[in-house]
């Protein structure tokens, strides 16, 4: 078995499973936020009408809760979702709740890894589609909807079809001023946001195993956008490290058996590899930044799960260092932890040098929800995962998705700009 | 089940048309209705039917795991979308929780389909009638899991160990 299928076989109870086996798998960890917990919310009130027992979830001890989307409250219908979300943890006394304005919180998927909350090995459920990023600790890390989340909530399983696994293998390091992001571009690019669909994408390769966990944790993040039900990496001694430096203990390292099956099998080179944007308005419509389209950005947006982890922003400064920044550029750091190393170390003196305007861990502009949406027919260069039409703002506004190199490089230019063609 | 069809010409309808990110904070379904589908047809509230499908290509309901889709969809009367292919999520949102069927068809309904045709589908038989132009095509039949869940009429009404 592979390792995905190695997950759900435990979570299932059974010896083994194979693809298109349906499993009820047992949860160990599962997460809502400001979005989808109103929206869970919504659905006990259903299930109480209809005479379903809502008293008690099945393991409040297994349940987080992240503010993330709306965050710091954008208006009064947001800030009655922190409320309604801060009276549901309270009444069924679930402790892990990481809120805006009391010390460390930030979009879910960075606190997963942020503060330790998953482990190798885990079936682990987010109420949000990017929940595929924690795959990188080598957990079943799966997206779903409201109903499917309070049905984990009281009942401490789901049910699963069992993916077929894709395995992309990168033979050998990215070259300098290519990122992660640059590679999870061009498999988009090259399989599209229905490549990977109902399936696994597994990384792995000499390539992977040079990779920081915080750029794998990138690749996982955008499996979504090729339409995977998760993305995994097996997980290493980096792994460890990683977690063992946020206090976890007791690390399982599971991996795939030596005759493990994929599906498919895609290679690529490392040293082939170039810095790469997604133009407007499919993260599949990809192209190699030099041959990007010379457009007049009119901002560059460095945050989000996808681009504004602790290496991310190092990126961002790197090119920012010394410069200023020639069209609005906003830095917003994805947690509170990654925000304070970014003070400490100098990178929030960088940016506020060059002129960026740096903002609170949210979701915000990403998902065009607050804070720096974008205006009919602007265009912005964005770290970010997604540019559907109106994706950050208005429908007849532009994004262009790229690495944070790529997004601080075109912050000084005004034009998207190869970092290594930087005067 | 019986109705008139709504037509999107296209592929990889996305959760960010279906209902923007700016509505994800309301949980009001009646007055996430009014919102369905204003990133790609500012018409489709004024111009839907209680009964109405969508019909569409490939990947319908890609992008985010935002229950608001489906729920905006159903509550603006749509009764099912029949479309090549369907996005993971989207797909287990609209069965799970019991708002609308999706319905995976091939490329001749697809084509033989148009704006405003009367069709009705029988899931028990597997077919689609196109009333309006008297053709009949097969749906791709529901997996198992997913036939039974339709059936028990949402998760929270299945039983697993009852199988």
């Amino acid at each position: 078995m592979n390792i995905v299928e190695k997950i759900l076989a435990r979570g299932a109870g059974k010896s083994s499973v194979s693809p298109d086996d349906v499993v009820f798998a047992k949860v160990d960890k599962v997460m809502m936020h400001d979005v989808s917990g109103p929206g869970v919310i919504k659905v006990f009130d259903k299930l109480k009408k209809q005479g379903i027992s809502v008293d008690k979830l099945w393991d409040p001890t297994k349940v987080w809760v992240a503010e993330d989307h709306f965050v710091p409250s954008a208006e009064k219908v947001s800030a009655e979702n922190i409320v309604k979300l801060s009276n549901f943890t309270k009444n069924y006394g679930i402790e892990k709740h990481f809120k805006y304005g009391m010390g460390q919180y930030g979009i879910c998927h960075t606190i997963s890894h942020e503060e330790a909350m998953v482990m190798p090995g885990d079936v682990y459920v987010g109420g949000d589609s990017h929940t595929n990023t924690t795959g990188a600790l080598g957990a079943f890390a799966c997206g779903l909807g409201h109903t499917d989340i309070a049905y984990v909530l009281l009942n401490g399983q789901i049910w699963f079809k069992v993916p077929e696994t894709f395995y992309f293998k990168l033979n050998g390091k990215l070259p300098d001023h290519v990122m992660a992001k640059d590679l999870i571009l061009k498999i988009i690019g090259e399989i599209g946001t229905d490549g990977g669909a109902y399936q696994t994408m597994q990384f792995g390769g000499t390539g992977i195993d040079e990779m920081s966990v915080e750029s794998r944790l990138t690749l996982c993040n955008m499996t979504t956008e090729a339409g995977a039900k998760n993305g995994i990496v097996e997980p290493d001694q980096k792994v460890v490290d990683y977690l063992t430096q946020r206090g976890a203990t007791n690390i399982n390292l599971i991996k795939g058996d030596a005759d493990a099956e994929y599906s498919k099998v895609f290679e690529f080179e490392g040293s082939e590899m170039e810095p790469t944007v997604a133009k407007p308005f499919s993260p599949e419509n990809t192209c190699v930044v030099r041959e990007a389209p010379s457009v007049e950005l009119d901002k560059s947006y460095i945050g989000s799960c996808t681009g504004a982890k602790y290496e991310d922003l190092e990126a961002a400064a790197k090119i920012l260092k010394g410069r200023k920044v020639k069209i609005r550029t906003e830095v917003l750091p994805a947690a509170i932890s990654i925000y304070q190393r970014a003070m400490e170390n100098g990178l929030l003196k960088i940016f506020l040098d060059a002129g960026v305007t740096v903002g609170p861990p949210t979701c915000g502009a990403c998902c065009g929800a607050h804070m720096g949406v974008l205006a009919k027919d602007e265009i912005c260069i964005s770290t970010t995962n997604r540019n559907f039409p109106g994706r950050m703002g208005h429908v007849e506004s532009q994004t262009y998705l790229a690495s944070p190199l790529v997004a601080a490089a075109s912050a000084v230019t005004g034009k998207i700009t190869d970092p290594r063609d930087l005067q | 089940m019986k109705g008139n069809v709504i037509k999107y010409d296209r592929d990889n309808i996305d959760t960010d048309v279906i209902i923007p990110g700016q509505y994800l904070k309301v949980h009001d379904y009646a007055e996430l209705a009014t919102h369905a589908m204003e990133g790609l047809d500012p018409d489709f509230h004024s111009k839907v039917k209680e009964g109405d499908f969508i019909l569409s290509g490939k990947n319908f309901g890609c992008g985010s795991s935002r229950e608001h889709a489906p729920i905006a969809l159903s509550h603006s009367g749509i009764k099912a979308v029949l479309a090549l292919s369907f996005a993971r999520i989207f797909y287990r949102n609209a069965v799970d929780g019991a708002f609308l069927l999706p319905i995976e068809i091939e490329q001749d309904a697809y084509d033989g389909i148009s704006e405003g045709d009367e069709i009705s589908i029988d899931v028990s038989t597997n077919e689609i009638k196109n009333i309006t132009k008297n053709q009949t095509y097969k749906m791709k039949p529901f997996s198992e899991i997913i036939g039974k869940i339709i059936a028990a009429g949402g998760l929270f009404k299945y039983k697993p160990d009852q199988d």
